[in-house]
């Protein structure tokens, strides 16, 4: 049936096959034209954070250091301290890994790495590396007469975890959970949780600035729609004037206006609202985030609006009208749901910008007005613990793409109309 | 509403945008209950204006609307009960036809089951029955032009608007579509007000068409009139097809006056809006008014004429004369066995009566 | 006239590629933490030493932390030939195998002839790093907003009897001790009492007492600056820097020597720089008799070499101004002092700063 029914071109060739001849040129060509944007996103976009999703469940740090103690330590049953021969083990290996001055294979590599799970447990292994050496058996009863601290067996739990190169203890510090000294997983002590709090102060911290986005740009945006040409070009440089500055000025120039000696305190003072002793606090908190965010933001949620209502001729509204309907009530019937693609273009943008951003929270954060990106450029910049910044960053990405899960759930991606 | 009161009065209505310019000068119309009115004109002529000031889209510079007999110049569009057909529809893109249909119901807090009786009728009276469920971006132009009619016509207005409805349709559906409006203004006994640039489709289905130009009305009269009788040289000339002929004024005699063309030739024309001799004129001439080789004494006006081009229609013959100086002179000769015979750069005589050669304005 | 231009062109070209080139073999780059301290190092090291030598030192700033260094040596694209750091990141970057080994037998022996060994003062050399001062942190307060001036630890956490705004440093370290110290707890003991759970949340309450009062800074400029801005009315600072900003610009600022902490700056060289040899040569010109004297006059840190000490002059701008008399390390200053340690900051940094930032945003 088949030679029966294909389609033959005139030389005999099945169609089909002749069409894709001819036009596989085309087809390679325009394949070799997305190459370089290919290579771009691989290079700078899935690489990285295929390596920070690795670096979240990988650290390497005891088994690159103690590699035969490792291996040992893994077959340990955890009860009680472990046999004299892995304490063996551990004096030589550590002895050997004294000599090592290769980077991220040294002893104060593996300290850092084990001090992450028990605080406190750095300098014993600094402080018996220096000693290894002469330490000779009995091997348990000496290492414990240099530091009474070895014959407690949460050390050894944890380096039994540690020892798997595979580790789940980054979530679990990301999740403000902990390791007890029976090694199961519990609640970290309330003085000590602060990412759990910070996802959601951030979620909420976005949300509102979303909110306010949608507030301050529907009317501009509906503006921008109807003026004329000439004035709504005006207006467009007004809102895109944010953009041609450098987002450091913006930022400083908010701190010379919000400050409690800046020009709004002077202002109320002046003006008799307030008292000099009674300046209000408008920077370094959250209020001070949330104001220049919004400002950084705001032409996010201005552009997709505006393209979507530049679209939208005003017959409809005349149409609504010329039907009997009230002017808000048209508005709210059919001028409304017509900007939703925009809107919900927008909200996405100005949302998802919103829960990763970094650099104005840090700025102008002070104390509360950190978010959780901060926390994450902590981590990665000054206490050195990449994996848990990697963990936070995938946190951070899973909460992102949860959120696109619900929004294309709910609205539809398709929907989405950015201009 | 007493017999004489028309439905809609315009009353020397004037409209400027920017206080300098006037774009509609002095409108004066009266729409009668159940009358098809066009305004029609070229771009720009003030025509779409007066709609919109009667819709209530653009305030009224100087004088008054009346509707019913009532001045609404400070009613909002929302209170006139005026239905209105847009250009490109202006169907809600987000709402199903029969939500469309429903809407204006909707406003007017009818009853759910009288909306949807109401909007099936709607639609059958446009024959779209089952395409209520549908969007309106998956039906084609004729079928979004009727749902747009039926929307405007669901709340029963006292009166309906049309701006350039047929404006996006193509030749076929535009002339079909002109059909089923002016049947539905029949069988319904609409009002009609309707805004067109477009001639023909003005006079298929009018009562009466204002001819605008200028941000004036140069002649409102029934399509006949207009065409036969027209009362100045732009409406002469924006109605159907003419041949110009431009001249000075000889003599006045009566209704006739000789004009003498600026090749030269002596005609003899019927007198319109011209005053005095020696005045400029342009004689306007329809096509199908002229006759080939016309037997001696049937007209009175014959001329030699060079026959330029010949432009074969089927039923008709569209030629080009050069006759009086001017060598864009159409006639429409009949496709009959009589005159086959012409062939270009004849030489031929032409000719036509003083009542069908109109002396207007120049 | 174009040759010409060309001609400047290409030999300015060639002179720029010579300069580049030669200058890149013997060009070494200092980190360090910025203004006037960075001001006193680059007139006590960096120009004597490029005299002496003709290198060239590029001189960058930081805010401290290894995290540069670790990304540039992973990278294996060392740009940072010398770097100041605290005592900690030199000692956990030394374990950590980021940095170069120092041997101590370089460093040249005392003006007097006493070995380095001897002439440094304990705990200033080690494996990795040799220290070039001692440096406190320390309260400075605005002395025209007290009529009795503020004078111990306690007073900092006594809004009461001391009203106004409190500068801290948005870091557990210093601060926790300080806490304690204010809390009545004598210096010798602090490190005790904070390796207990008990001590850590004795410190915390502390703090609690006059967090709302709290405005934090990060970089060691802006203490300064918000004494004098008036947004606080004492605060917590590194002496070097209030010193310039009561010296050289008369800030009516004092001091609180009570409760000070001290600790050292090293200088330190990433493993893989470069340039090692000249990083080698510039650390033990640097850290030698004169030089560290000498950058006693710009900044009153002490310098960590004995036979420095009794070269220390007066102010370079100001011959009234005896540095060695702004020294921590004078009797008066040192009498209840407490020297920070690395060690126990090594071990728990990592969970106070977790423990920090969630009081903090509590």
């Amino acid at each position: 049936m088949s030679t029966a029914e294909l389609t033959l071109t005139e030389d005999g060739i099945p169609l089909k096959e002749k069409l894709a001849k001819t036009t596989a040129l085309q087809r390679r060509r325009a394949l070799l034209l997305t190459l370089p944007l290919v290579i771009f996103l691989v290079v700078s976009f899935v690489f990285p954070i295929g390596q920070m999703l690795f670096s979240s469940v990988h650290n390497d740090k005891v088994s690159a250091v103690v590699p035969t103690f490792a291996e040992a330590i893994i077959q340990w049953d955890g009860e009680g301290l472990p046999s004299e021969q892995i304490f063996e083990i551990f004096v030589k290996d550590l002895a050997a890994a004294k000599k090592v001055r290769e980077i991220g294979r040294t002893v104060g590599n593996m300290a850092t790495r084990i001090n992450y799970e028990m605080p406190g447990s750095r300098s014993l292994f600094t402080s018996t590396a220096r000693k290894a050496k002469k330490i000779e058996a009995p091997y348990k009863e000496n290492l414990i007469k240099v530091n009474k601290k070895w014959a407690n067996p949460t050390i050894w739990l944890t380096m039994q975890r540690a020892a798997r190169d595979i580790t789940p203890a980054f979530y679990v510090a990301a999740l403000d959970l902990k390791y007890d000294e029976n090694g199961d997983i519990v609640r970290a002590d309330e003085l000590y949780q602060i990412y759990l709090n910070n996802f959601i102060k951030t979620l909420g911290v976005s949300a509102l600035i979303t909110l306010i986005c949608v507030v301050l740009a529907y009317p501009v945006a509906y503006l921008l729609s109807v003026l004329p040409l000439r004035q709504a070009n005006l207006l467009m440089i007004m809102v895109l004037l944010p953009f041609w500055t450098s987002l450091l000025v913006r930022t400083t120039a908010w701190i010379a206006i919000l400050q409690t000696e800046g020009v709004i305190n002077d202002m109320l003072v002046f003006m008799g609202f307030i008292s000099d002793d009674g300046r209000i606090q408008m920077i370094y908190n959250q209020t001070g985030t949330i104001i220049a965010m919004v400002h950084i933001l705001l032409p996010f949620m201005i552009l997709p609006l505006y393209s979507v209502m530049k679209t939208i001729p005003p017959t409809y509204m005349r149409a609504a009208l010329s039907m009997g309907a009230k002017p808000l009530y048209a508005y709210r019937k059919v001028y409304l749901p017509q900007t939703l693609p925009g809107l919900a273009a927008g909200t996405l943008l100005v949302f998802i910008l919103a829960i990763g951003y970094y650099i104005t929270p840090a700025l102008v954060g002070g104390e509360d007005g950190l978010l959780i990106s901060n926390l994450i450029a902590y981590h990665i910049q000054k206490s050195l613990n990449w994996s848990l910044g990697a963990a936070l960053g995938t946190l951070l990405l899973a909460v992102v793409l949860i959120l696109y899960w619900l929004y294309n759930k709910l609205i539809g991606i398709d929907k989405l109309r950015f201009g | 509403m007493s017999a004489e009161s028309p439905l809609v009065r315009f009353e020397n209505i004037q409209k400027s945008y920017d206080g300098e310019i006037l774009v509609v000068k002095d409108f004066n119309l009266d729409v009668a209950k159940g009358e098809f009115v066009t305004m029609l004109g070229p771009s720009g002529s003030g025509k779409t204006t007066c709609l919109m000031m009667l819709a209530g889209f653009e305030p009224a510079t100087n004088g008054e609307i009346y509707l019913k007999g009532k001045p609404i110049n400070k009613v909002p569009p929302y209170k006139r009960g005026i239905g209105m057909v847009f250009q490109n529809y202006a169907l809600f893109p987000h709402m199903t036809v029969a939500e469309n249909l429903s809407f204006p119901l909707e406003v007017r807090g009818i009853s759910r089951s009288e909306r949807e009786t109401r909007v099936k009728r709607a639609l059958d009276m446009v024959q779209l029955g089952e395409f209520g469920g549908r969007r309106p971006m998956q039906l084609s132009g004729g079928q979004q032009q009727r749902v747009a009619v039926a929307r405007s016509l669901v709340f029963d207005p006292d009166l309906v608007l049309m701006d350039e409805p047929l404006g996006a349709l193509d030749k076929n559906l535009r002339e079909q579509m002109q059909y089923e409006i002016k049947h539905l203004h029949e069988q319904l006994g609409l009002t009609v007000v309707y805004v067109t640039h477009d001639q023909t489709e003005a006079l298929t289905m009018s009562n009466r068409i204002a001819v605008f130009d200028d941000g004036i009305v140069q002649q409102c009269a029934a399509p006949a009139a207009l065409y036969e009788n027209p009362e100045n040289a732009f409406v002469a000339n924006f109605i159907g097809e003419n041949n110009r002929i431009m001249g000075t004024v000889k003599n006045i005699d009566g209704e006739h006056v000789s004009v003498t063309a600026d090749s030269g030739d002596n005609i003899v024309a019927h007198k319109v809006n011209i005053e005095n001799v020696g005045d400029r004129t342009t004689l306007s001439l329809r096509p199908e008014r002229v006759f080939v080789s016309p037997e001696e004494g049937s007209v009175d006006n014959v001329f030699s004429a060079k026959v330029e081009e010949l432009i074969y229609h089927g039923d008709h013959i569209r030629t080009r004369f050069k006759v009086c100086g001017h060598d864009d002179f159409i006639v429409k000769v009949p496709n009959s066995a009589k005159h086959s015979a012409l062939q270009e750069n004849n030489t031929v005589n032409i000719g036509w009566k003083v009542e069908d050669c109109l002396a207007l304005d120049a | 006239m174009k040759k010409i231009i060309n001609k400047t062109l290409i030999s300015s070209a060639v002179i720029a590629t010579l300069a580049f080139s030669s200058a890149q073999a013997d060009d070494i780059t200092v980190v360090s933490w910025g203004g006037a301290y960075t001001k006193s190092q680059v007139e006590a090291y960096h120009k004597p030493w490029m005299a002496q030598t003709g290198n060239t030192v590029v001189s960058e700033d930081y805010s401290g932390g290894l995290a540069e260094i670790k990304a540039q040596v992973e990278a294996g694209n060392v740009t940072w030939d010398v770097v100041d750091v605290e005592l900690s990141d030199a000692i956990r970057g030394c374990d950590e195998g980021i940095l170069e080994v120092i041997d101590p037998s370089i460093l040249p022996a005392a003006d007097d002839g006493t070995a380095a060994a001897d002439d440094f003062l304990p705990g200033s050399i080690h494996e990795c790093a040799v220290a070039n001062i001692i440096w406190s942190t320390l309260i400075a307060f605005d002395t025209t907003k007290y009529s009795t001036a503020p004078t111990t630890m306690a007073d900092f956490f006594d809004l009461d009897k001391f009203p106004g705004k409190r500068g801290m440093r948005k870091s557990p370290k210093a601060m926790l001790e300080m806490a304690l110290m204010g809390d009545g707890v004598p210096a010798n003991e602090v490190y005790d009492v904070m390796s207990t759970e008990a001590g850590i949340a004795r410190a915390f309450a502390k703090l609690d007492t006059i967090k709302d009062s709290v405005v934090w800074w990060e970089a060691g400029a802006q203490p300064p600056q918000l004494l004098a801005d008036g947004e606080v009315s004492m605060t917590i600072v590194w002496n070097g820097r209030i010193f310039n900003a009561i010296a050289s610009e008369g800030q009516p600022f004092g001091l609180i020597w009570d409760g000070q902490i001290y600790d050292l700056d090293l200088f330190v060289i990433p493993k893989g720089s470069k340039n090692l040899d000249a990083a080698l040569d510039f650390v033990t010109f640097a850290t030698g008799t004169q030089p560290l004297a000498d950058q006693a006059s710009w900044i009153p840190y002490g310098p960590t070499r004995q036979s420095s000490i009794a070269k220390i002059g007066t102010f370079h701008s100001d011959a009234s101004i005896n540095m060695v008399d702004h020294m921590p390390t004078t009797a008066a200053a040192m009498k209840n002092a407490l020297q920070n340690d690395f060690e126990f900051w090594a071990d728990n940094q990592d969970q106070l700063n977790e423990r920090f930032n969630a009081w903090l945003t509590k």
